[in-house]
């Protein structure tokens, strides 16, 4: 256990000095250590954005498992190829279909969940200092991923219409006028992790052209576009154009995150990198899990499936936005048509992070928005997943958030506000 | 067959859950080691019935924060007639008040810092700008500013300047409801461990902590690299047993037993000032307690073996 040096000296790791750069920012956190109180069943977690899996009908998954296990049983225990099963891939063009989008089976690859494409994309693309744009705020995932690589992670102004084509604009100027190499413009158009809002058709459009003038690629991430509640989003960017967007997908949301299955469509030229980078990184995607997903969705109605979990959100969504309204009734909340998530905002001078030891004792969890941000912003903002608790627990949940808001008002009034 | 049960507490819903459990791993896996047979409990809505029902032969509790070092676990094991390693309910609710254990070793004749104690309710009574202010006049800058009741730093702040004074406050009394405001006293900090396997309490060697950045806080204590340790400390052996010499002044005079941590300073004129006394010493991979007990030229699982043993037979 103990590394002990010359002269009695100990510090636990005897390869300190043999650590690549970015390694530099991989520390614990005090903020992560409080989520562990998360697995005790007394704590209403209102933090991880995780879906329902017990609302998915079991019966369903054991049904694609014994079909797997009489039919495919020896390919799913076997190494596959890089790019992933085949037939996997057709079904996946039918799902993307639902979306808009027209792509040749060839240009997909599985991936271990969209987060391991964007990993993928990132290593493609992204050397030291490069500027990588993303909404304000952004996913928390990303963020860590485009941090890691050493990135210049820039937000550009979102509102409750998605990110500002005229801040984008701007943003792009400026930061070319400094002589920065803009690379990937990452975004989640339909009920974005975290602020819950959707960008426009209109803006998409614009969006689409601006980065197309600027030579920057987007990444668009999807992976809640099937759970609207009410109406479908606008169309994927992606159906708009084949050669400037990455499109990733993920059967995260709509199946289980414990199958860590997803994908990435992307132009032929860039799918062709991906593919080798995908097999130096893993070989193969896990068969068994891409072939359990397959099964699924040629025995299930998954269709239906996804009907019943937007039903189920949209009730959570609903008793999520009651509450804040009857407990939090001077904090702002975006109002989501599909998807996971409320973002709130809190009154000046509340601190989201500093009220985390709090919520602890009054036994919730949220996630504070400076995870959203590469810049520290966020400290006033909370996102609030709803999708994960009953729709009870959601309330109470939000209830206890609001006695940790109201303690942390006093101690501001108390003591003025600090920065 | 295993010559002991143990029942090993970790968890718990605090703010130091997360050490609580990684503690409570290493405490059972170096029992299993030793051939006593450990299994790792949380203190959830079962607990009490599985202790009745199964009458280990004892608990060892690695519970951090208020669940493990109030004195309430304690207080249950010993209504439930169960030993258990670590401090009776007494001790530990006299080491847990930072402030009360400070009163405590300074009328056994050690130094501690100048320090006061602010409960939240004199700042909702009182204009805390003038509190603060008035504080500002007693200490001199930098002062630490840390929640009274707590642990693995968090929530402790360095304050340098009066402005920064106010934002440390609100940080601390997140974790609790009274705030000790301390001298900040420049110098070597030592971590003495005490430990008693029956023959009485003995301190073991002294434990340097050089954090990287200067501040031994959460990550520096949990993020392996962050924080240089020496042991020995590199101090005069006259100061090193002078020390030592105060660790089990302070254990016995919070009334401790079994294990302890006492957290000291030693200025730069060589004087000794006691900090705070822990009564559930951290055990995870970087804790100061278990480096001290391989420093003594001890095995981890024997110790840890030992003590389970004293406490069983006692």
């Amino acid at each position: 256990m103990t590394k002990t040096r010359a002269g009695g000296v100990t510090n636990f790791d005897a390869w300190k000095h043999a650590y690549a750069a970015r390694a530099e920012n991989l520390a614990v956190s005090e903020v992560r250590a409080l989520f562990s109180v998360v697995s005790r069943p007394e704590v209403v977690s209102l933090a991880g954005g995780m879906p329902d899996v017990a609302a998915l009908d079991v019966n369903l998954i054991d049904k694609a498992y014994a079909s797997l296990m009489a039919n495919r049983r020896n390919y799913a225990l076997q190494y596959g190829g890089g790019q992933g099963d085949l037939r996997l891939r057709e079904q996946i063009q039918e799902i993307m279909a639902l979306e808009g989008i027209h792509g040749s089976v060839d240009d997909i690859t599985v991936t271990t969940g969209s987060q391991h494409a964007l990993e993928l994309i990132s290593d493609l693309f992204l050397d030291q200092g490069d500027v990588v744009l993303v909404e304000a705020p952004s996913y928390v995932g990303a963020v860590g991923i485009f941090r890691h690589k050493e990135a210049q992670i820039e937000h550009v102004f979102t509102d409750h219409d998605g990110i500002s084509p005229e801040a984008l604009e701007e943003t792009a100027e400026r930061l070319l006028s400094e002589g920065k190499r803009i690379k990937i413009l990452y975004l989640v158009p339909n009920f974005a992790n975290p602020s819950g809002v959707t960008l426009t058709a209109e803006r998409r459009i614009q969006v689409l052209e601006i980065c197309k003038r600027y030579g920057i690629l987007i990444v668009e991430d999807n992976p809640y576009g099937q759970l609207y509640f009410d109406q479908k989003p606008p169309k994927a960017m992606r159906s708009l154009d084949e050669e400037n967007i990455v499109y990733l997908g993920s059967f995260s949301k709509i199946l289980s995150p414990g199958l860590r299955v997803g994908y990435v469509l992307a132009p032929p030229a860039i799918r062709e990198k991906l593919v080798l980078a995908n097999e130096s990184a893993i070989l193969s995607p896990a068969s068994f899990a891409q072939m359990l997903v397959s099964e699924y969705l040629s025995v299930a109605d998954w269709q239906q499936q996804i009907e019943s979990f937007r039903q189920l959100y949209k009730a959570k969504r609903d008793a999520a936005m009651q509450a804040v309204e009857q407990y939090l009734p001077k904090v702002a909340t975006t109002r989501p048509a599909g998807g996971f998530f409320l973002w709130l905002t809190l009154p000046e001078g509340l601190n989201s992070k500093e009220m985390l030891p709090l919520a602890v004792t009054e036994l919730v969890a949220y996630t504070p928005g400076t995870a959203f941000y590469g810049d520290g912003r966020g400290q006033e903002n909370i996102r609030v997943c709803f999708s994960h608790p009953t729709a009870d627990n959601v309330k109470v949940g939000i209830e206890r958030l609001s006695r940790v808001v109201n303690q942390q008002i006093e101690l501001i009034e108390t003591f003025g506000k600090v920065d | 067959m295993a010559d002991l049960r143990v029942l090993v507490l970790a968890g718990g819903i605090s703010h130091e859950r997360d050490v609580s459990l990684k503690s409570g791993r290493r405490v059972a896996d170096a029992l299993t080691d030793a051939g006593i047979s450990a299994e790792i409990r949380e203190p959830d809505g079962d607990f009490i019935g599985h202790l009745m029902a199964t009458r280990p032969d004892l608990v060892w509790s690695t519970l951090h924060g208020a669940v493990g070092e109030d004195g309430s676990i304690q207080d249950l094991l010993q209504l439930s007639g169960t030993p258990f390693v670590g401090s009776d309910s007494a001790g530990a609710r006299l080491a847990w008040s930072k402030p009360v254990a400070k009163v405590l070793v300074s009328r056994n004749g050690l130094a501690t810092p100048a320090s006061i104690t602010l409960p939240r309710s004199s700042f909702k009574e009182m204009n805390a700008e003038s509190v603060l202010a008035m504080v500002g006049t007693q200490l001199t800058f930098p002062i630490i500013v840390k929640p009274a009741k707590s642990g693995s730093a968090q929530g402790l702040t360095k304050v340098s300047e009066p402005k920064a004074f106010a934002k440390a406050m609100v940080d601390a009394f997140a974790y609790g409801d009274q705030v000790l405001v301390e001298s900040f006293i420049a110098g070597t900090e030592l971590a003495i461990s005490v430990i008693d396997t029956g023959n009485g309490p003995e301190a073991l060697p002294a434990v340097e902590i050089v954090p990287e950045s200067g501040q031994f806080g959460y990550s520096e204590r949990y993020t392996p690299g962050q924080t240089d340790y020496y042991v020995p400390a590199r101090l005069p052996h006259q100061v090193l047993d002078q020390a030592a010499e105060i660790a089990l002044v302070a254990h016995k005079a919070l009334g401790l037993r079994h294990l302890s941590r006492v957290d000291l300073i030693v200025d730069e004129s060589g004087k000794i000032w006691f900090l705070e006394a822990n009564v559930t010493p951290g055990m995870t991979e970087t804790s100061l307690l278990p480096q001290a007990v391989i420093a003594s030229g001890n095995e981890l699982s024997e110790t840890y073996a030992a003590l389970a043993r004293s406490v069983a037979k006692a």
